[in-house]
């Protein structure tokens, strides 16, 4: 009788016991700490106890994404019907906006995606900690939240789960794991979806739910994004105003449309100092450079509107940060303290050159109507070489005073020398 | 008595495996990828350089005694650029369409490291007999690579083996395309095709922790 009222923490722990050094100890293990808090403390050297352990630090922006996630659902919904009924004039909430009906089509599309993402990703995670024997990491949990809002709402699920397989074993496992990858998973995920199945990245049907179904037919629609209509120079069609803009009523990856809101997630990651609020900002201003350099291309009529570059060259600089996924990659992506700059010189040029180069990419490749996913994957790999020459240039410096120190302490030395023979 | 003696097997069986060109002493790569986008391409790829490989050592070991020295590399490179020339010939008269595909990659069998390698490190110590042992074994085992390379990309980047439709057809929508199954462009792009090689070694060394260095 007693053992069926067993608690599923204490089946846990009798699992754990059972299959303690067999091969299925870590998956046990890792079931375990991923549910409950472990009891078990380590057992020799020093250690620092520390609040914001890496659990800790992920729920944080698990936490910062949780409004994103909602938006995601909520626009998912509003820019299906938006587009079959028309954009609502007034908005008047809770009658033609704030409705359950977007909010239930949002989430039964958007689940499926976090589902997916989640169960193959935490899947090879358990496989890979069976198989290299260690315990399971956590660094899946922010991983597994930022790949679905930052794929287009209508992507098949087995693309996702190719993909999320492909992010997880190649960005990661291979390099050793949480902690140890080079490129930032998640964008590995979607850089492996963009060159593999461009047609379901890109284009002007995918980002809103049900327009590549309904293709062809009577009740057929389109989505373009912002950017994609000013890559086509399309000016004229474009309807969406900066207010749309900034809080994020217009077409795009499910997660990355709410400028407004990814600024609170931004903010609350630095004031629990746990993103560097460097990058966001030398991001922001590097962005800010490309997209001035760009406006002033076109007052100083250099091109004209014939030119392919028109549209979003003279599209205004700072309207540049509230549309596409920009805002999105500064705050969640660029600041993953695994795969940026560690040095706070460091991290100032490595933001900035993620802005400058999302920019730059944006408008010099209308194939490419992203750049920001390109240029933090850049970026990623040249963060250990800017670490490294900022540590070097630090060392040469202090070398340089040292240096300059002894002098001036041995020729004082040599003066009282003088002084005492001459006495 | 057996057709090769255990040594001259091993000439042919080791680069095969243990110690293969291109997974083991990664050379050859920029060939590897960037032809074997189709399995074709990879096949004649490979025959060609089994061709030149093999005539090219057996050329240089017959000459290792009256090369002096310190013209050896030139020489070596008039004996490869003479037989890939031959092959470029061959294959423009028999198979355009093909030549066309490779284009200036069978020119750049000169360039291969493991031609020259094999000339430098084999031929010009052993006898032709030997030397063209090693020559067939060392080009087979970079051509084994690029068919594992060439058979996936092209499956999955493109759903087809040697032209065929294997998966069916992407724009009549049979097969597996009915199921809702795309081709993976990312295969065809030569990152893509590193990322193969890099797995084909990553299987290798996890099933003999010998090759994997110490550091």
């Amino acid at each position: 009788m007693s053992d069926k009222r067993l608690t599923l923490k204490k089946r846990l722990h009798i699992l754990k016991h059972h299959y303690r050094d067999t091969k299925w100890a870590p998956a046990f293990n890792a079931l375990h700490t991923f549910l409950y808090t472990p009891n078990e403390t380590t057992h020799s050297g020093s250690h620092i106890r520390s609040a914001d352990d890496l659990k800790r630090t992920m729920n944080t922006v698990i936490m910062a994404l949780i409004p994103v996630l909602l938006f995601g659902i909520f626009n998912t919904g509003f820019q299906h019907y938006a587009a079959i009924n028309g954009f609502p004039s007034d908005f008047s909430v809770m009658r033609d906006f704030l409705t359950w009906d977007n909010f239930w089509l949002g989430f039964i599309t958007v689940l499926p995606l976090v589902i997916v993402s989640y169960g193959v990703g935490l899947g090879i995670e358990f496989l890979f900690a069976v198989i290299k024997k260690h315990e399971v990491e956590e660094g899946y949990l922010v991983t597994g939240m930022l790949v679905p809002l930052i794929v287009p709402i209508d992507i098949p699920l087995w693309m996702l789960a190719v993909a999320v397989a492909f992010g997880v074993v190649i960005g990661k496992e291979v390099f050793g794991g949480t902690g140890m990858n080079i490129l930032n998973p998640a964008l590995t995920i979607r850089a492996f979806l963009f060159f593999a199945y461009p047609t379901w990245m890109s284009g002007d049907l995918v980002w809103v739910h049900g327009a590549v179904e309904n293709a062809g037919t009577p009740d057929a629609f389109s989505g373009e994004t912002v950017l994609g209509y000013l890559a086509q120079n399309n000016v004229s069609e474009f309807g969406h105003t900066v207010s749309d803009m900034f809080f994020g009523f217009i077409p795009g990856s499910v997660g990355e449309t709410s400028t407004f809101l990814i600024v609170l997630g931004g903010l609350f990651l630095i004031f629990s100092k746990i993103a560097s609020w460097r990058i966001m900002v030398s991001a922001v201003i590097g962005a800010l450079a490309m997209g001035l350099i760009f406006n002033g291309v076109v007052n100083a009529g250099w091109i004209t509107d014939s030119s392919p570059f028109y549209g979003l060259m003279s599209f205004p600089f700072w309207e540049h940060l509230i549309v596409g996924g920009i805002a999105f990659g500064i705050v969640y992506m660029a600041t993953d303290p695994v795969t940026g700059t560690q040095t706070n010189r460091g991290k100032w040029i490595y933001g900035f050159f993620i802005g400058f180069m999302s920019i730059m990419i944006r408008v010099f490749n209308p194939a490419y109507p992203e750049g920001v996913f390109l240029a933090i994957l850049l970026m990623n790999v040249f963060a250990p070489t800017i670490d490294h020459y900022v540590v070097r240039g630090n060392v040469r410096r202090r070398m340089k005073r040292l240096k300059h120190a002894t002098i001036i302490a041995s020729t004082d030395n040599e003066m009282e020398k003088l002084k005492a023979e001459t006495i | 008595m057996a057709l090769l003696s255990k040594k001259d097997a091993n000439l042919i069986m080791d680069p095969l495996a243990d110690n293969n060109p291109i997974t083991v002493q990664v050379l050859g790569i920029c060939s590897a990828l960037a032809i074997t986008a189709e399995l074709k391409a990879s096949i004649v790829m490979a025959l060609s350089v089994v061709f030149v490989l093999a005539m090219g050592n057996v050329v240089i070991s017959l000459m290792r005694n009256i090369i002096p020295s310190k013209i050896r590399i030139i020489v070596q490179l008039v004996v490869v650029a003479a037989l890939v020339i031959i092959v470029d010939q061959v294959l423009k008269a028999f198979a355009y369409e093909l030549s066309k595909t490779l284009s200036v990659f069978v020119g750049l069998i000169i360039t291969n490291c493991i031609i020259m390698g094999r000339f430098e490190a084999f031929a010009l110590a052993n006898g032709p007999k030997r030397a063209f042992w090693d020559g067939i074994g060392n080009a087979a085992g970079y051509g084994l690579i690029l068919i594992i390379v060439g058979f996936f990309r092209e499956l999955l980047g493109s759903g087809t083996l040697m032209g065929f439709k294997v998966l069916g057809d992407p724009i009549t929508k049979t097969g597996l395309y009915a199921l809702g199954y795309e081709n993976n462009g990312f295969m065809l792009l030569a990152p893509m095709a590193l990322i193969v090689i890099g797995i084909i070694i990553w299987i290798q060394r996890s099933r003999n922790p010998a090759l994997i260095e110490e550091n």
